[in-house]
């Protein structure tokens, strides 16, 4: 139980703290031409095709304590981040943010560029534009964000590995938890959690279609 | 008068993202009709009025408030100045019903009038019983309709229309300019209606402006723009088919069509080539049951080139005999029948000298298409 109810926590703030991230870069990408949106779209997206392990690796070295960002964070935090639940949310934040920006800047995309310039001309200000003009129409894609985040975030295997190790109670998630089981050959336990796993992604996919459908409606 | 003083200034230069060089101003009450073609700068002039967008060097004044000043000090943003803008595609906002997307530019009035306005400006545009509908339950006519709504609801200092019967069928336009006509009566703000429509201008607006690569060709109101363009490359672009290269001689006859007319106005142009305007309304066709007004001033023989049905009318295209000129103007059709026109048949028509406009020679060969 405890790997699962780690997975959940661990799941909630990367979602918590990513989503807001997420929200304010897909608008940007969404909405913004400057000269660096190439790249900044390539670093975004990275995470999608860089293995987990190289990710994985230099996120070990950065924090590690004898390097400068390891040592500086490690002050912040009172502690070294690697092999720690605060390394393992920092790594989440990371490797999920694709998940985080793309349905976002998707359903920015999806409002039009005339319906943000009649807000504006009927007197709304941008927060005010922002607030009762976009947020309601992007919600199903900002959902859609948080499912997808928090869904990969509890299956997320090869950068919590290198990051957080596999400390029982503080860096053992449920995907280590069914690798280390079936590494014992307790077959029983591993296949429970993987069906657990399993029926949660099935119905984060769901809702995470059904919600893009309706943006495809309502355009 | 005071009513009509103008009360909208504009004059923007800019080289991007596209060229601009515009100058135009509107009264109180007037519907000023910004027109050209696709891609001559039209919606970017309308945007830069509305704060939507800012060029490079510009005034915008209206009612004496500076909304953009030419040393670059001033920029008053589309929030703050108060501008009723209509969008070509409506531009609603699909997650609010009616009443709500009027009653979102209603930020001045304050608690339960806000929906009594709402439904005021509603009820002003035919739209009262509707109110708790979303936009995608509507036809194009009435979320046109709901957006001229939430733009007067803003209760602007300017109403700015950006093509907005483009998106609508033919009788629901009809529907449309009449409600407009209707509105615009009890409205003493400047107006500005974007259109390539030039029936569109004939209809609804009091004065024009031709802009073309950004660049203003020509304003004033609608007759004295359409009925004395300056140059025959405005008069194209307003649609003007009879156009001619010709002599003027000494004596003050033209020679065009293969015929000499006299020409009785003022023309500051001086003797040589010039470019010549034929309205249509001063080309008289020759009846075959008795004669017509003014026959016997500069008849000229032609031969039906072409009959395109136009609604009521037939657009004929004659030859004139002698010449490899073509004359063009409409008749409508029982007078087409009753004349016996038909295609390749022969046709004498005349050219009332008062409806000819002279024009500096233009560089294009004679016939201008």
């Amino acid at each position: 139980m405890a790997p699962f109810l780690l997975s959940l926590k661990l799941a909630f703030w990367t979602t918590v703290l990513l989503l807001p991230i997420g929200i304010v870069i897909g608008r940007v990408l969404a909405y913004y031409s400057f000269k660096a949106k190439a790249w900044v779209e390539a670093l975004v997206y990275l995470p999608l095709v860089l293995p987990p392990t190289v990710l994985g690796y230099y996120l070990l070295v950065a924090l590690s304590p004898n390097h400068a960002i390891g040592k500086s964070l490690g002050a912040f935090f009172d502690g070294p981040l690697v092999f720690s639940f605060e390394g393992l949310v920092l790594a989440s934040l990371l490797v999920n943010i694709p998940f985080a920006v793309q349905p976002s800047q998707q359903a920015f995309a999806s409002i039009s560029q005339d319906t943000r310039e009649a807000a504006w001309v009927s007197g709304l200000s941008s927060w005010q534009t922002f607030l009762r003009i976009e947020l309601p129409q992007c919600w199903l894609g900002i959902l859609c964000a948080a499912t997808l985040t928090f869904a990969h975030t509890l299956g997320e295997f090869g950068v919590v590995l290198m990051v957080g190790g596999n400390i029982a109670g503080e860096t053992r998630t449920l995907s280590i938890a069914i690798y280390d089981s079936v590494q014992a050959f307790d077959m029983g336990a591993a296949g429970a959690m993987t069906a657990g796993l399993l029926a949660f992604s099935v119905i984060a996919l769901v809702v995470m279609r059904v919600a893009g459908l309706q943006i495809h409606r309502g355009r | 008068m005071d009513d009509k003083a103008i009360t909208l200034q504009v004059r923007l230069t800019q080289t991007v993202p596209i060229a601009l060089d515009v100058q135009l101003q509107c009264g109180k009450g007037e519907m000023l009709a910004l027109t050209g073609p696709s891609g001559s700068g039209k919606t970017t002039v309308l945007r830069c009025i509305a704060g939507l967008h800012r060029a490079a060097n510009g005034m915008v004044k209206c009612n004496d408030q500076v909304w953009q000043d030419r040393q670059g000090k001033t920029f008053i943003g589309a929030q703050q100045r108060r501008v009723g803008l209509v969008f070509q595609q409506y531009a609603l906002f699909p997650h609010l019903n009616v009443l709500q997307n009027v009653a979102i530019a209603l930020s001045h009035v304050k608690g339960q009038d806000k929906k009594t306005k709402a439904m005021h400006w509603l009820s002003l545009t035919n739209m009262s019983g509707m109110h708790d509908k979303r936009p995608a339950q509507l036809s194009g006519g009435q979320r046109q309709r709901v957006a001229l709504a939430r733009a007067l609801a803003r209760e602007p200092d300017v109403l700015l229309l950006d093509e907005p019967f483009s998106a609508v069928d033919q009788l629901t336009r009809e529907k449309l300019y009449r409600e407009l006509a209707l509105i615009r009566s009890n409205l003493n703000i400047p107006m500005i209606l974007v259109t390539h429509d030039m029936l569109e201008v004939q209809q609804l607006a009091d004065s024009l402006c031709l802009i073309h690569h950004g660049k203003t060709l020509q304003s004033g109101s609608i007759n004295d723009v359409m009925r004395k363009p300056e140059t025959a490359r405005i008069a194209r672009l307003l649609g003007h088919k009879n156009i001619y290269t010709a002599n003027l001689n000494a004596n003050k006859q033209l020679h065009v069509l293969g015929t000499r007319i006299d020409i009785h106005q003022q023309t500051a142009l001086g003797t040589g080539p010039v470019s010549v305007l034929i309205e249509p309304s001063a080309i008289i066709m020759h009846r075959n049951d008795r004669p017509s007004n003014g026959e016997r001033e500069n008849p000229l023989s032609t031969q039906v080139n072409e009959m395109v049905a136009m609604g009521e009318d037939w657009l004929l295209k004659l030859d004139v005999l002698g010449t490899n000129e073509q004359i063009s103007f409409r008749v409508s059709r029982h007078v087409a029948a009753r004349n016996n026109i038909e295609t390749n048949g022969k046709l004498k028509v005349s050219i009332l000298s008062e409806g000819i406009h002279l024009m500096p020679a233009a560089q294009a060969t004679s016939p201008l298409p």
